[in-house]
């Protein structure tokens, strides 16, 4: 499936969607406030009614390899090493030594000042590097900050940015602020020959709380022109928990059905077992629809994840579970 | 790119060992019908599952007599205490033995496995539980009625008639609070599933309830009668069709007997422009597609106020068409087999009744078994209260929508019906919850939720959905004397 590049000014289109001539902070509000309630009981009931469908045999052998090939591989701490980032992008390009079959992650997610250690160790395989940027995990810093932070990051080889947005101006009711700083980093995502970094925007819906707000910011995240929405940071609790991503996947669905335009989503944080990440497969098939059962459009955000997925994998091989020393690991806890 | 098909995931059925031939469970043993023998079958498969013995009259008569004297003998004088630590002992078996009934519901009914599995089988235990607790507390139970000091006391012998939809905990609902308050019980379960009532009386045996206190005699119609119209029978329950419902009434009339008949409905689930729009879709299909619509309390009239109708039925169909019919002991299905082939040509006729008035008929594409009785989620657009599916209790996946414009012509539209057993809200504004709630002439008004049981919740119906309440401490009226007087 090709990238959908498509050209649009976020504000004209904005406008035209909300039906004003002039983009504010009031018409932000209305139309998000406009947007139908979410339930909570009525979500988590439906988030566990998906957690218990029964994948197996073929079904669970193809939803292995795909969540394998959805993973970001991360690696975000202050302890970060060249080492460690090399060791990562080696096991991204070559996820199981005892199984070359083994498909590899879609990204290999870092730091900015990383990008161009983890970009040197994938050359030119079709894995992409993620890069967070403007001011991760807090986004406090101003706005020259964020913008150069990204361009920085694209500069080193980032094929995709992973921004946060301001949680403080979005609890305090500043969707205009919010709006603003999406699109500003959205345009710095454009290279200089004119290419573009796919833009995911981390909403942290750790910190957003409601499930109101987690469907307001997915929507005016994509209004603002984000290629994907992302739950979580990974340095809030909760993280990616399914009710939350279910209600991203229907913003994503209907934002679809509203534009035309498909939008990713992105779980990142907490997501360690493979019975989690099929459940989300399952809830990415049924909410928003087959069409997002593919890395252009799904993410895990996860470092552990892939441990699990190939021991699983492993498993279906060889009939029999093989343990945790046969799965190679070149991130280990330090501590 | 390969789709996302799931495998079957079939739950197995090694863990129920079937007799080819049941018989009747009288005075805490097996024995003899003395009727013509009927087949009880799969209604997924149509495979035959057993024999199961026919009560006659003189069959009923010698259960009624081992009730009586399990009443006079033991039970009637037996200590709450004593009783609760027979209920929960049955309880504790009912979970431990929680898959077994789950998967013999299945074959017997046709309900997917994943809802005789998380919703009929820890429920009925639940019930057990909760009316252990009460056995020795009904004094402190604040009966209405209840004098000063008085010990509740026991009505006698109890005639329990239920329904196939929810074979166990239709049970549940009928023997646990009949037998925490004192009375002994001669059950019929419906002749379409009487198999886990039956694995009930393996269960009371080996909880060693003693002997007559659950009695358990199969069979049709004529059974049924023959307990109703027993002279040695104090009270009788029942759960079913408004029209036995109506038969039972009139054939006591004048009797000592008292009843409570919980009977049929046309719930309308109600949804208000400012609801949450993808809660109140999979409410919707909860309310009517949950059990494959075989629900007294089914949400089966959506009222839908005008301004959302075309999205909300949108995203309805889209929802409905992720439905999985099919195999119900697949751990995946959603909606399984009608019951009976009687019941699948009622349902049948009356979605035929639904295109003959005008009303637009629409159904997911589901490939439906060649064997088995099926029939697909379905949802009729276009309805008005002057339609026979506005109107009639269809009992099947079978869903009719209305719209209204103002909450009082939700309200009047909601009540224009004989029946009144349940009702759904859905809004986001909690005065509106609560005005319609008092507004609506339902047993139960959920509220932004639909088809929630708890056994610590009354469950009741208004005008021709019966009388009576079963669950709580109202549930507990129905078998008591609180004033404390004699039988």
């Amino acid at each position: 499936m090709s990238a959908q590049h498509v050209d649009v000014d976020a504000t004209r289109r904005a406008r035209d969607l909300l039906g004003v001539s002039r983009l504010t902070n009031l018409a932000l509000t209305r139309w998000t406030h406009g947007l139908p309630g979410v339930d909570q009981v009525g979500l988590e009931a439906r988030a566990g009614a998906l957690g218990t469908r029964s994948i197996k045999a073929a079904s669970k052998a193809w939803a292995i390899d795909t969540a394998i090939s959805m993973i970001d591989l991360t690696t975000l701490e202050g302890a970060d090493t060249a080492g460690k980032v090399r060791g990562l992008a080696t096991r991204a390009l070559n996820p199981d030594p005892s199984d070359p079959s083994t498909p590899s992650p879609a990204a290999v997610c870092v730091y900015g000042d990383m990008v161009a250690t983890a970009r040197e160790t994938l050359g030119d395989s079709a894995i992409r590097v993620a890069a967070v940027a403007t001011a991760f995990p807090s986004g406090r810093a101003s706005m020259p900050v964020k913008l150069l932070d990204t361009r920085d990051a694209l500069a080193a080889g980032a094929d995709e940015i992973d921004m946060v947005i301001d949680r403080g101006a979005f609890l305090a009711g500043r969707y205009l602020e919010v709006f603003d700083q999406v699109r500003a980093v959205k345009d710095a995502c454009t290279r200089a020959d004119g290419s573009r970094a796919r833009l995911k925007v981390i909403m942290e819906t750790g910190e957003l709380v409601t499930h109101d707000n987690v469907r307001r910011a997915s929507w005016l995240c994509m209004l603002a022109g984000a290629d994907f929405i992302k739950t979580s940071t990974g340095k809030i609790s909760p993280a990616a928990t399914l009710p939350v991503t279910l209600v991203m996947l229907e913003a994503v669905r209907d934002w679809r059905e509203l534009t035309g335009e498909m939008v990713g989503v992105k779980p990142a944080g907490g997501i360690r077992t493979t019975k989690d990440a099929v459940t989300f497969l399952v809830a990415v098939h049924e909410v928003a629809g087959p069409d997002w059962l593919d890395n252009h459009w799904f993410r895990f955000g996860a470092s552990s994840l892939l441990g699990d997925l190939i021991l699983q994998r492993q498993r279906i091989r060889i009939g029999a579970y093989s343990g945790p020393d046969y799965v190679a690991e070149d991130a280990p806890s330090i501590y | 790119m390969p789709t996302f098909d799931y495998a079957p995931a079939p739950e197995s059925r090694a863990v129920v060992q079937l007799q080819p031939a049941y018989g009747l469970f009288i005075g805490g043993e097996f024995v003899d019908g003395s009727g013509e023998a009927f087949t009880t079958v799969n209604p997924a498969t149509e495979e035959p599952l057993a024999e199961v013995a026919e009560a006659t009259t003189a069959d009923v008569d010698r259960a009624v007599k081992a009730a009586r004297a399990a009443y006079r003998g033991v039970w009637g004088r037996m200590s709450g205490a004593d009783r609760g630590k027979y209920l929960f002992r049955i309880a504790r078996i009912l979970q431990e033995r929680s898959r077994e009934f789950a998967v013999l519901e299945t074959l017997d009914n046709g309900k997917p496995i994943k809802e005789s599995r998380d919703v009929d089988v820890p429920l009925a235990a639940a019930h057990f539980f909760y009316h252990a607790g009460w056995a020795d507390k009904l004094e402190y139970a604040g009966l209405s009625g209840a004098r000063d000091g008085a010990r509740p006391r026991p009505i006698g012998v109890v005639g329990q008639v239920i329904p196939w939809n929810f074979p166990m905990l239709m049970l549940a609902w009928k023997v646990a609070p009949a037998l925490a308050c004192g009375n002994t019980v001669v059950l019929k379960p419906a002749e379409t599933t009487p198999l886990t009532a039956l694995l009930f009386a393996q269960v009371c045996q080996q909880a060693d309830l003693p002997p007559g206190v659950v009695n358990i005699v199969t069979g049709a119609g004529g059974t049924g009668q023959a307990i109703v119209e027993h002279p040695g029978v104090d009270k009788i329950a029942f759960t079913g069709s408004t029209e036995v419902g109506k038969l039972i009434a009139r054939g006591i009339a004048g009797t000592r007997k008292r009843a409570t008949l919980e009977l049929g409905g046309k719930a309308a689930n109600i949804v208000f422009e400012d609801a949450a729009i993808d809660q109140a879709v999979e409410g919707i299909v909860n309310g009517i597609f949950f059990n494959q619509g075989h629900v007294c309390c089914a949400g089966s009239r959506l009222l839908v106020q005008e301004s959302i109708h075309d999205d909300l039925v949108r995203r309805l169909k889209r929802r409905l068409a992720q439905v999985r019919v099919g195999d119900p002991m697949d751990k995946n299905t959603d909606l399984g087999a009608i019951n009976s082939s009687v019941q699948l040509a009622r349902v049948q006729e009356m979605a035929g009744v639904g295109e003959a008035e005008g009303a637009q008929r629409w159904a997911p594409e589901c490939a439906l078994p060649s064997r088995g009785f099926w029939f697909p989620p379905t949802l009729f657009t276009g309805v008005s209260q002057s339609h026979r599916i506005a109107q009639e209790e269809i009992f099947g996946p079978v869903l009719s929508v209305l719209t209204f414009r103002t909450p009082a012509e939700a309200v009047a539209k909601a009540n224009n019906t004989p029946y009144g057993l349940s009702a759904g809200v859905w809004t986001e504004k909690g005065s509106r919850i609560l005005w319609m709630a008092d507004q609506l002439r339902a047993g139960v008004v959920w509220a932004n939720t639909f088809n929630q049981f708890d056994p610590t919740s009354p469950f009741g119906g208004f005008k021709e959905s019966g009388y009576g309440r079963e669950g709580g401490r109202h549930g507990l009226e129905a078998y008591v004397r609180p004033d404390g007087s004699a039988a």
